[in-house]
């Protein structure tokens, strides 16, 4: 057993980076940077750490310098969230292209306009197509066990692409709970420093960055494409390693009561676990209802989720970001919906749209869901809605 | 010629070979090529430093022009790789390089 | 440990500067010393001082899954006496059989009065007073975690004590401590 700490979300991920001595962290100071780097910087400055904490003038030049320090082999750190990653995206599949290792901390959050520094996945989802791995996790302790997940899988050689973690700004980066905590030796066991991919080295020179003309561009697209279908194999024996080692046992999805639901809610981050609270009360009052939280979501575990759900009658898909203009309302919806139908399973989906901009989701909100998938449950797919149900908005 | 597939190509596009422009010679590109007048040059280095592709060649090899004039270099122009681009004709002060058409 | 048998859920109500949400860290990790899982929830916000703030806990045996606000505490506590020209949020979705914890000069009965409630238990402390005292600046957060467990005996004395001393500065915890102490004295429950 590690110790166990009070710790916010911000300090938790802050503790795991410093287990997993990175050598270089760069970040923009202003808002919306959380205190994961604030701590981080005074953990560099009281030696506690050591390395590089380089403060740069924007998000935009963080990740360009994350880029530099993973070119020449250092372990690389960056946290952002809502515009600052808007800023950042431009470098984000540079980044991954080139096949860079680093973990990069999204605090997730909505983005401007209206100006809203609140909790939603809008910046997650923004960068879905940026190849990098992801996850969210939904406790603080998952969002600490993540940075160490995230090392290992990053820098093993099968795999070499940049790693997304994410927690939920304020529900869980200003929430003080319980997190174990391991020691920087079992951290570094876990995610051993592996320098496994080509650096920048004077002795050995290399090209990074070429231009890739039409006769080359496309290869490498289909590698990296190779190189996240092979990730979720890495992850899969990462989280398998982590949980004889520290007793935690994540998965790329976590169900809860699916075995005889007829209906269910689809969704992800900290919110899930109100749900996992109120299908606990459905359940007493005999309804069959049952919660899946999506963990990593690239690459899309989508055989996982068509396995889980592959009894249950209509699936509900909560996202927390919007896709204007798309039938299916949010990402996660579209991810989940095509899941099934390559599955080819008769399962049915609606969308559910909630918690935008901060907007708290209540257990009303939740039973307000549950009551739509019970009234649906039995209807065929023309009766289905077209369009995703907004949870919580006023009309 | 069979371009390498994705399996071969080394990860990410980074280029394993240092200095492998070499062997891309660009001096094909070229319609007008670049000659120097050695009577009239100065030896004043201002082509080789204009120069974008480093095609101007400083050579150790002295010259004597018709009026006595000694130099211990010549610049020369390297055609694999000259582009033709006239850069090093417009700079040049004493006008002793003109362009001229390639002729094959 | 201490008397808590299931889930147990706090609101805080106060003003920025007051250290509400500091109130609710503290509960929490000594909560979380006292070997429960607990949660300490701020509600999120431009943070201004002197605005009315709020922040929530959740203390339980088991692991805590729910990540909304508190909606129906077993305890509420009122760091700033002026908030009472408004006791309608501040009572709201109290539980029967909770408790009431005021920082006011009035009585338990003339607090009482001001919410007519005669199921819960009302506690009073005049934590300005005590705070103006021992530190010389109104900041009543550590006075109120002592009348909240006084008044609640959901926690013991010492992981509050210990939580102060993992927290805060090595200067202020000896004042905070002694504030501590004497609220859990002072505090009137009825």
């Amino acid at each position: 057993m590690g110790k166990v700490l009070p710790l916010g979300g911000n300090y938790a991920v802050a503790y795991a980076v410093k287990a997993c001595d990175v050598d270089v962290i760069t970040a923009y100071p202003i808002s919306p940077q959380t205190t994961i780097v604030e701590r981080l910087s005074e953990f560099v400055a009281n030696g506690e750490l050591n390395a590089e904490f380089l403060h740069v003038e924007s998000e935009h030049t963080a990740l360009s310098v994350a880029i530099g320090a993973a070119a020449v082999g250092a372990r690389t750190y960056s946290a952002t969230c809502s515009q600052g990653l808007a800023l950042m995206n431009e470098l984000l599949y540079i980044m991954s292209y080139i096949r860079l290792p680093m973990v990069l901390t999204i605090v997730n959050r909505a983005l401007s306009a209206p100006i809203n520094i609140w909790n939603d996945h809008s910046d997650f989802m923004s960068v879905n197509d940026s190849g990098w791995i992801m996850m969210m996790s939904a406790s603080n302790q998952e969002a600490y066990d993540e940075i160490l997940l995230g090392y290992r899988i990053a820098e093993d050689p099968r795999v070499l692409l940049p790693v997304i973690t994410s927690m939920d700004g304020y529900i869980q980066s200003h929430v003080v709970e319980p997190v174990e905590i391991v020691s920087d030796e079992e951290a570094i066991s876990f995610a051993p420093k592996r320098r496994s991919w080509v650096t920048l080295d004077p002795d050995k020179p290399v090209t990074m960055g070429p231009v890739g003309d039409p006769s080359y561009y496309f290869e490498f697209r289909r590698q990296l494409w190779e190189a996240m279908k092979e990730s979720r194999k890495v992850f899969d024996e990462a989280t398998e390693e982590f949980a004889k080692r520290f007793g935690r046992k994540y998965s790329a999805i976590e169900t809860y009561m699916l075995e005889d639901a007829e209906v269910a809610i689809v969704g992800m981050g900290s919110f899930m676990g109100t749900i996992k609270a109120f299908v606990d009360r459905a359940r007493r009052d005999g309804v069959k209802v049952g919660a899946l939280r999506v963990k990593l979501y690239r690459p899309f575990p989508s055989e996982d989720i068509a396995r889980a759900l592959s009894n249950v009658k209509l699936v509900g898909v909560m996202d927390r970001a919007l896709m204007p203009g798309s039938a299916a309302g949010g990402h996660l919806h579209h991810e989940v919906a095509f899941a099934l139908r390559q599955a080819g399973l008769e399962t049915k989906t609606i969308g559910f749209i909630a918690g935008l901009g901060g907007r708290l989701l209540t257990m009303d909100n939740v039973k307000q869901m549950v009551n739509v998938l019970i009234n649906y449950k039995d209807k065929t797919v023309k009766e289905l809605p077209k369009e995703p149900i907004f949870i919580g908005v006023r009309e | 010629m069979s371009l390498p597939g994705w399996k071969q190509l080394p990860i990410g596009a980074v280029i394993l070979t240092p200095g492998s422009s070499v062997e891309y010679k660009t001096g094909e590109w070229r319609t007008l090529r670049p000659e120097i007048d050695q009577e009239k040059c100065i030896r004043c280095r201002t082509c080789w430093m204009y120069c974008p592709e480093g095609a101007i060649q400083e050579v150790e090899e002295p010259y004597k022009t018709k009026t006595g004039r000694e130099f211990k270099l010549t610049y020369k122009v390297d055609y694999d790789y000259c582009k033709g681009c006239g850069i090093c004709a417009n700079e040049c002060p004493v006008k002793a390089i003109t362009m001229v058409e390639e002729v094959i | 440990m201490s008397g808590l048998l299931g889930r147990f859920e706090i609101r805080w109500h106060g003003r920025g500067g007051q250290g509400i949400v500091t109130a609710a860290d503290l509960t929490a990790t000594a909560a979380i010393l006292s070997g429960y899982y607990a949660q300490s929830i701020p509600t999120f916000g431009t943070e201004r001082r002197g605005a009315p703030v709020i922040a929530y806990n959740r203390i339980d045996r088991q692991v805590i899954y729910e990540r909304s606000p508190v909606v129906e505490p077993d305890a509420v506590v009122v760091a700033d006496p002026h908030l009472l020209i408004n006791p309608k949020p501040l009572i709201a979705g109290l539980k029967s059989g909770g408790y009431l914890i005021v920082n006011t000069a009035k009585s338990v009965d003339e607090i009482r009065g001001i919410f007519k409630r005669d199921d819960v238990k009302i506690a009073t402390i005049n934590a300005t007073k005590l705070a103006m005292d021992v530190l010389k600046a109104p900041i009543v957060n550590t006075a109120m975690v002592g009348a909240l467990i006084s008044a609640t005996k959901i926690l013991s004395l010492d992981p509050v004590i210990q939580a102060v001393k993992e927290r805060f500065p090595s200067r202020l915890v000896e004042p905070n401590v002694q504030l501590i102490k004497q609220a859990y004295e002072l505090v009137k429950v009825s």
